[in-house]
């Protein structure tokens, strides 16, 4: 390095602030926001552990200083519900496939609206979109005489095939965002060197869009898990064996009202399995896998 | 397609299950005797709203049932028990018991022609004579019966804390002596009344409640049933009578008044009787407030108590609101005639009965632990002015109505006026289908 | 253990079955020309996707359009009327006024916060952690947000405690305690509303802008940086143009997501005190009054309110494309 570029870098980070240096900002704005958005999340947490009396008697924080009054009793009682060992399994029999259909089905979709020429293309992508504001409760009787009279009602199949088609709107709408703002240059490439539309998908536009497909699968997932109505309707009615989980935790609100104090213990035992979800599929979120298949 | 090779398995076996779960079992038995058939292998479904404890208490009452037929109860408990039988319905998806979650879709129901009549399943000549006379009718449509009580419950308790001052000792004999008595007795009670009418969709319901109690003692059953028929307009005085007491007596007297009334839950509207200094002196609720809240960790008689609503008019002084869980059938499967035949008799009853929280409907469930309990029960089955709720009898869109309005009314957003004008229009409209 | 395997049939059967469609669809099209094969491909690779889409979507709402020139009962046809109704009542009107409220705040303020979440934790290295502590109220049911939000705007009598967290802390500040679910001047209650909505929402709208943000090329950005970009101008330069057809879809699926906004005012208010937004309304006609012509005319009326956002996307879609 010369002298005078090293007089100059001196200089310039002499300019810089201190705050501009370690990031202070930066650090400050996104702390400030966790706090914010950690708020009632704790709040929540801490609720779980105290008594249903005391809950609903004083503030929440007032929980976190002397005397502490902590219990385990609400998560236990949640625990011994009955079924839930049941209908916890029951969740991952219906998040699963319901999760893993829906992406393929919408994958091969939105290829060929990223990807293949063909005439309303843009009209019916919109259509398909446009199915996103379809209201659920809309859907409910005609799906389920559908399902009475193929003798499916009360079934997994039938939450799998549901979850599938109501999820397909929003992962077709990512999907195909995502598959199409891919370099051209690769595809073009590929056909260049004579592979089939099909390689094409298979070697590059899957693999190039994992970030995509992960953080569909992450919502997806989280959607069905927490799903209660569309369960109750075309499970519940006839089968409640097959039920999932969130139906255990709506029913710790008996029928005149009380029992809401074990909500936040169920909540959390709940939401346990999303979260692991998530943070699985966070290391799908990388850098460069584009930028990779381009230099390339 | 090898997808619909895969399918149809999975699609043969769910319809072998279907069909074993509703099939016809071996043998038969007189209808009434509940629990002697011999019905191993099949099944019955179950749904109803009773949840959790209460849930476990259903269970525990099939359970014999069970042990002695070989027969297995599915239950599913669910709160929104009204939505998915709405579902249900059209699409003749059905459990094969189910709580009716009101009168009104009971009658919706038999119109629909889904229910099943019980005449074949139960032994009536017992069930009639073991039943409170008040409820028995109320099950029937068409002279068939169509519904039964599995649970009761009586509304308009007043509840105090005799250590405060015990009411039990001179038990006010009507309105205006109630409302001295409480003035003079307030102490350093915030407030004469608690009130509390948050229920998240079904906000209100606790103030009408409120109208229902003060209206039929105002002016007796007569008008009391008209009005939830729609034949008593809710503009007409006695009605306009019975909510300005309400605003006046009630919410004018309330522990924070109707703001905090309407932003309190119902379930612990009671608590602020057991702060020091109480929040309010007395509250008015059903018997199953003894669950709940504060209520749930007290003893009945000794920490808490309670009195029936005193009378307005000496002609109504004994009349009493109940409400109660109503059960019908919509497979006439021999485990479901079964079970449902089982259910009203005393000793399933009493099983629930033990457990506390229960009041039955049938006469000889007399197994209470506390005295507190076997009281109202005495009081809803020895009753001789008998009502139901009337807002559970009002077709589904006055109900709602109904609610809202007490919502917009108890916090002073409308004035009483306003809001019978506006049920009113609701009622032209609501009573016209039926 | 038969659930067990029935699912792992599924799991693993299904994409298995897919995957071999689309070969056996290759293979199909080898009976046609190289002119003709890319006019079929398309419809063969959509036909799964559009089959779920006409069955579960496209078919209940031809019903539903049908009920809404209903009566009560759906036994007659009653034309508009039932549109009549809807554009007469007060009720209905006064929920499209929330749902615009809705629309135009739960949208900005998730996209807004969403961005800003996603550019920022990018950058340091707790960006795991701090995605999750977003991302945990998404993942919490609705059940016990409502729980736990109405434990924060809880009201208790002028004078007493405040078990609120919200009227704690503006009590601290010696303000008086308010029933803020019940204000209904300037909306503020179903403010209130969409403030539990946009904390629900944020991550979902961060989890997909970070992943578009890591797909952008580092060699861009690097570039820039090299030749003196500031970071803002970096930003303002590459990474928001980029980010743009993202921000565009999270943005489309919040004003959708406003519109048929539910659980939330079901759970917190019952939709009293002119909190009711359309779906509650719908919900109301439903199931409350089994008015099934009424709730359909207001399904319809929601796929209406959506024509112009799909026009925004068309136009996008066409300007995206000249671009490639």
């Amino acid at each position: 390095m010369t002298t005078v570029t090293a007089v100059q870098d001196e200089v310039e980070s002499r300019n810089q602030s201190w705050f501009a240096r370690t990031h202070f900002g930066l650090h400050t704005a996104l702390i400030v926001l966790m706090v914010i958005w950690l708020i009632p999340t704790l709040g929540l947490l801490v609720t779980s552990f105290r008594p249903g009396v005391d809950a609903s008697s004083s503030g929440w924080w007032t929980a976190i200083f002397p005397p502490f009054k902590f219990t385990f009793e609400n998560y236990a009682h949640v625990l011994g519900q009955a079924n839930i060992a049941t209908n916890f399994l029951n969740s991952f029999f219906i998040s699963i496939p319901a999760t893993v259909i829906p992406i393929f089905v919408a994958a091969f979709a939105a290829y060929a609206f990223s990807w293949m020429e063909f005439p309303g293309r843009n009209i019916l992508f919109v259509v398909v979109v446009g199915l996103l504001v379809v209201p659920l409760q809309a859907t409910l009787i005609p799906i389920l005489g559908l399902f009475a009279s193929w003798g499916i009602a009360g079934t997994f199949l039938a939450v799998w095939l549901a979850h599938t088609g109501y999820g397909l709107p929003f992962a077709i709408y990512l999907l195909r965002n995502f598959m199409g703002s891919l370099p051209r240059e690769v595809f073009e490439s590929a056909a260049i060197d004579g592979a089939s539309p099909v390689t094409a998908f298979f070697r590059l536009a899957l693999p190039m869009s994992v970030p995509a497909i992960a953080a569909l699968a992450i919502f997806q997932f989280l959607f069905v898990w927490n799903d209660l109505l569309v369960s109750l309707i075309y499970i519940g009615l006839v089968n409640p064996d097959n039920l999932p989980l969130p139906v255990t935790i709506a029913n710790l609100v008996n029928s005149t009202g009380g029992g809401s104090e074990f909500i936040p213990a169920a909540a959390f035992l709940s939401m346990a399995i999303p979260l692991i979800v998530f943070f699985g599929l966070q290391r799908f979120f990388v850098r460069g896998i584009v930028g990779g298949a381009v230099k390339g | 397609m090898s997808s619909l090779k895969r399918l149809s398995p999975i699609v043969v076996v769910l319809g072998l299950v279907l069909a074993a779960c509703t099939s016809s079992s071996p043998s038969g038995s007189p209808a009434g005797s509940g629990g002697t058939a011999d019905l191993h292998g099949a099944s019955v479904t179950v749904i109803g709203s009773w949840t959790d404890a209460e849930q476990a208490s259903f269970l525990a009452m099939v359970k014999p049932w069970e042990d002695s037929t070989g027969a297995k109860v599915k239950y599913q408990g669910t709160r929104a028990i009204n939505d998915i039988l709405a579902a249900g319905i059209p699409t003749g998806v059905l459990p094969d018991l189910a709580g009716i979650p009101g009168l009104g879709q009971l009658s919706e129901y038999v119109q629909a022609g889904v229910l099943q009549p019980l005449d074949s399943a139960l032994d009536l000549p017992t069930y009639k004579s073991e039943t409170s006379p008040g409820l028995v009718p109320l099950g029937q449509i068409n002279g068939k019966t169509y519904g039964v009580f599995l649970k009761a419950s009586l509304k308009g308790m007043i509840f105090y804390i005799p250590s405060l001052h015990d009411y039990s000792k001179d038990v006010p004999k009507t309105w205006t002596d109630l409302m001295s008595a409480a003035g003079a007795n307030q102490g350093n009670a915030k407030a004469i009344w608690c009130l509390g009418l948050s229920a998240g969709a079904a906000s209100g319901w606790p103030a009408t409640d409120w109208i229902e109690n003060i209206l039929l003692r105002q002016a007796g059953p007569q008008v009391y049933n008209d009005w939830w028929a729609g034949k008593v307009k809710w503009t007409d005085p006695a009605i306009k009578a019975a909510f300005t007491t309400y605003m006046d007596d009630v919410v004018a007297h309330s522990f924070g008044g109707g703001t905090l009334a309407n932003a309190t839950k119902f379930d612990v509207a009671g608590d602020p009787l057991f702060t020091t200094p109480p929040g309010c002196e007395i509250f008015q609720q059903a018997n199953f407030l003894t669950g709940q809240g504060a209520f749930a960790k007290k003893t009945a008689g000794t920490d808490y108590n309670a009195f029936p609503m005193p009378a307005f008019n000496d002609q109504f002084a004994n009349a009493v609101e109940g409400g109660g869980d109503i059960f019908g059938m919509f497979h006439a499967t021999p485990a479901a005639k079964s079970l449902m035949a089982y259910l009203v008799t005393a000793p399933a009853q009493d099983i629930w009965v033990k457990r506390g929280g229960f009041i039955s409907a049938n006469k000889n469930a007399t197994d209470y632990s506390d005295e507190f309990t076997k009281n109202l029960a005495a009081t809803i089955t020895n009753a001789k002015q008998f009502v139901f709720d009337a807002s559970d009898r009002m077709p589904t869109d006055m109900n709602a109505a109904f609610w809202q309005h007490m919502v917009s009314l108890t916090s002073n957003k409308e004035t009483v006026d306003e809001a019978l004008n506006a049920l009113q229009k609701v009622a032209d409209d609501a009573y016209k289908a039926s | 253990m038969d659930k067990v395997i029935n699912a792992l049939i599924v799991v693993v059967g299904v994409p298995a079955v897919l995957v071999g469609y689309i070969w056996a669809t290759e293979q199909l099209l080898r009976v046609f020309s190289e002119r003709v094969k890319p006019r079929i491909r398309p419809w063969l690779w959509m036909a799964p996707a559009l089959a779920f889409l006409g069955i579960f979507l496209v078919y209940p709402t031809i019903g539903t359009i049908i009920r809404s020139l209903q009566d009560k009962f759906g036994k007659q046809w009653v034309g508009i009327d039932n549109y009549a109704w809807f554009a007469g009542s007060d009720d209905a009107l006064a929920a499209l006024k929330n749902n615009v409220l809705w629309l135009v705040f739960l949208t900005v303020f998730v996209v807004g916060f969403g961005l800003l979440i996603a550019v920022l934790v990018d950058r340091v290295r707790y960006e795991s952690f701090a995605k999750s502590v977003i991302f945990v109220p998404l993942a919490i049911s609705m059940v016990a947000a409502g729980v736990i939000w109405l434990y924060m705007y809880n009201f208790n009598a002028p004078g007493s405690t405040q078990t609120g967290t919200l009227n704690a802390t503006i009590g601290a500040a010696g303000l008086g305690p308010i029933p803020w679910l019940q204000v209904q001047d300037f909306s503020v209650n179903t403010f209130m509303l969409i403030i539990v909505m946009v904390w629900m929402w944020t991550g979902f709208a961060m989890v997909i802008i970070s992943a578009a943000l890591k797909g952008i090329n580092p060699e861009l950005l690097e570039a820039a940086r090299t030749d003196g970009a500031t970071e803002l101008q970096v930003f303002r330069g590459i990474i928001f143009p980029l980010l743009v057809p993202t921000l565009a879809v999270v943005a489309t699926t919040m004003i959708i997501t406003a519109l048929k906004a539910f659980d939330v005012v079901y759970t917190m208010t019952g939709g009293n005190f002119k909190t009711s937004v359309i779906a509650w309304q719908m919900y109301a006609e439903m199931f409350k009054f089994g008015h099934y012509g009424r709730a359909s005319a207001i399904a319809v009326v929601l796929l209406i309110a959506i024509i112009p956002i799909m026009f925004f996307n068309i136009g996008r879609f066409r300007a995206q494309e000249a671009v490639r």
